[in-house]
């Protein structure tokens, strides 16, 4: 007993790895269950959010009967999928129709292992860090390919189809836009890059340049292939036509109904976080604070570090300005409570965030989810306000907008990169 | 990241492995449906992806989930969908050559054998030693041997498939389409 304490002090106390690298099994298992159960509650979060964001933008109101302002809509939403019948159709594969759930939620929460929440927090680094997400990323299609044949129907055939062109299409530009950012981040005294996660970032942070300012503008062009190339790859609005409603019912899970079809709206959610964090970590300097260089010095550093309990704090006051707005009638009395409950749960988060031992530690996994959210925001804009596109038109973007500005770009990106050896070589100096 | 670090649960993990490998390979060969054996083959090449990294080789892992598992497999997938699967569970989908076969099967057997063969005096016939490279390197040196002034011996050899694969997609293209 004595030596199983020792060894989960051990590493909390002065380890600087990360705990799969430190090898320590405890810590490891841990973060597994700390990242499972965050994303579980982020993509819990972005269900309400979304359905929110987009009423208003609608103008509507979106959720609003179960708690206030619908705050455990995803809850009863939850639970519904949980005691709803799980129909597999008659003509359908068995097998395949079962497994292709799994295939994609694995897949979605596989890549998180490499995902760095901060120079420690993530669950392993590996020396592939950026081509293992990718890898794993891109296995999502091979479930949604046989969600879509297993059905034995004609709709979900169609949207795996679209699905896999769709996938592998943008597959090929976004390998091109990463490739360009793992290019500049061999620009250092070694000349070695690197494709581990956590490396990538401190590259950034030697640099002193987020890599979307790097050569400017090539960064930001490799940024705006990846942007558009992920939201392609995830499946989503406006290039959601494996899912088309108006066109395909639903799309591969047209079948689906009860817990599996859950396990894929589990899956599309994560993935979107997954691929958010890629661009974080490749191009927006992953955990590291904005304005690293230009507000340097203890004082920023302490000013900084009080942004995560700020932000809850925020939240808290603007719950607590909800509650006053609540309605009078006796009918609320539990509503106003339970949202002050709430907003006391977030002041109460905000002011254990601000403790100095505790705000040290977590800014950085604050600056990245902050980062993330920002792209996630996006995701909930884009469908709110693109059309959908057409297939044609989305593999013309594809193939041959995306494809042929990444190529160049990953070539003017090691021309920029090599400059120096390159007039060295032409003009004979150098060696 | 050392290599005194003692590698977690080795045996368990390889035997593991293997296994998953000699069922899925077993299930390709015998599952009537052709997208059962697809998947079967998916699995089998996840868990050799599973081997390589076992063997400090993440960059080989990499790629093989990359290409095979994720590229490969999905265009696989695509084409087998849009054929008709009761065709092809009543045909017979082996062209039965038990003699080549055979034989090939024999070599290859012979030779995974004889790595447990040793001579008169004692020693193996294939040379062994432990893997020379840490895994936290294996990239950098993959690339080196591929692109570098001095030691990068590979580039030719790597050029001359690349070369392959082109004359493959240009040979579908030409093949496939009727005016160009």
């Amino acid at each position: 007993m004595h030596d199983f304490i020792q060894y989960v002090v051990s590493y909390a106390k002065d380890s600087d790895q990360t705990p799969g690298a430190a090898g320590n099994i405890f810590w490891s298992v841990v973060y597994v269950l700390l990242v499972f159960v965050g994303l579980s509650i982020a993509v819990i979060a972005m269900n309400w959010l979304e359905r929110k964001i987009l009423a208003h933008m609608q103008v509507r109101l979106g959720p609003m009967r179960v708690g206030p302002h619908g705050l455990l809509q995803p809850i009863a939403d939850a639970l519904k999928l949980l005691l709803k019948e799980d129909i597999i159709p008659e003509g359908a594969d068995k097998l395949v129709f079962w497994i292709a759930p799994f295939i994609v939620v694995l897949a979605a929460f596989t890549v998180f292992v490499v995902v760095p929440f901060g120079p420690t927090h993530a669950i392993t680094d590996m020396n592939i860090g950026i081509l293992f997400m990718l890898g794993v990323s891109s296995l999502s299609v091979l479930g949604i390919v046989t969600a879509g044949w297993a059905s034995n129907s004609h709709y979900p055939l169609i949207g795996a189809l679209r699905s896999s062109a769709q996938m592998v299409s943008y597959e090929v530009a976004m390998g091109f836009a990463v490739l360009s950012a793992i290019l500049m981040s061999s620009l250092n005294e070694q000349k070695t890059g690197t494709l581990s996660m956590i490396g990538l970032v401190q590259q950034q942070r030697d640099q002193h340049i987020w890599f979307i300012f790097q050569f400017f503008p090539l960064g930001l062009i490799a940024f705006f292939i990846f942007a558009v190339a992920m939201v392609a790859e995830t499946n989503r609005a406006p290039f959601d036509l494996p899912e088309a409603e108006s066109e395909l019912t639903a799309g591969f899970h047209t079948e689906y109904s009860g817990f599996r079809w859950s396990l894929f709206f589990l899956a599309e959610y994560s993935a979107m976080i997954a691929v958010s964090s890629i661009a974080v970590t490749l191009w927006l300097g992953g955990w590291l604070r904005p304005f690293t260089d230009w507000l340097s010095g203890d004082r920023w550093d302490l000013v900084f570090s009080l942004f995560p309990g700020a932000t809850f704090l925020l939240l808290g006051a603007i719950t607590f300005f909800n509650v006053v707005r609540m309605p009078k009638h006796p009918l609320f009395k539990i509503q106003t409570m339970g949202l002050a409950a709430f907003g006391a749960v977030l002041a109460l988060i905000g002011l254990v965030l601000l403790l100095p031992p505790v705000r040290v530690r977590v800014q950085d996994i604050f600056w990245f989810s902050s980062k993330v959210a920002v792209f996630m925001y996006l995701y909930i804009w884009y469908r709110g306000t693109f059309p959908r596109y057409r297939f044609d038109q989305l593999m013309k973007v594809g193939w041959k907008v995306l494809l042929p500005t990444g190529m160049a770009l990953l070539i003017v990106t090691a021309i920029v990169g090599m400059r120096a050896e390159f007039i060295a070589e032409f003009t004979g100096g150098g060696r | 990241m050392n290599q005194l670090n003692p590698p977690v649960a080795t045996p368990f993990f390889f035997y593991l492995l293997a296994g998953i490998m000699l069922i899925g390979g077993i299930l390709v060969i015998t599952r009537r449906n052709p997208v059962h054996s697809a998947i079967a083959l998916i699995t089998t090449l996840l868990a050799q992806a599973g081997i390589y990294l076992m063997l400090y080789a993440p960059f080989v892992a990499g790629a093989q989930i990359i290409l095979y598992a994720g590229g490969i497999m999905v265009l696989f997938l695509f084409v087998i969908m849009l054929i008709s699967i009761e065709r092809t569970q009543k045909e017979r989908p082996f062209n039965k050559q038990w003699l080549v076969g055979g034989i090939a099967a024999i070599a290859i057997g012979a030779l995974f054998i004889s790595v447990y063969v040793t001579n008169a005096k004692g020693r193996p016939l294939f040379p062994f030693g432990r893997v020379p490279y840490m895994e936290s390197q294996n990239t950098q040196i993959i690339a080196m041997k591929l692109f570098d002034k001095h030691a990068g011996t590979y580039m030719l050899t790597t050029e001359i498939a690349s070369l392959l694969l082109l004359v493959a997609i240009i040979g579908a293209v030409v093949m496939a389409k009727k005016r160009i």
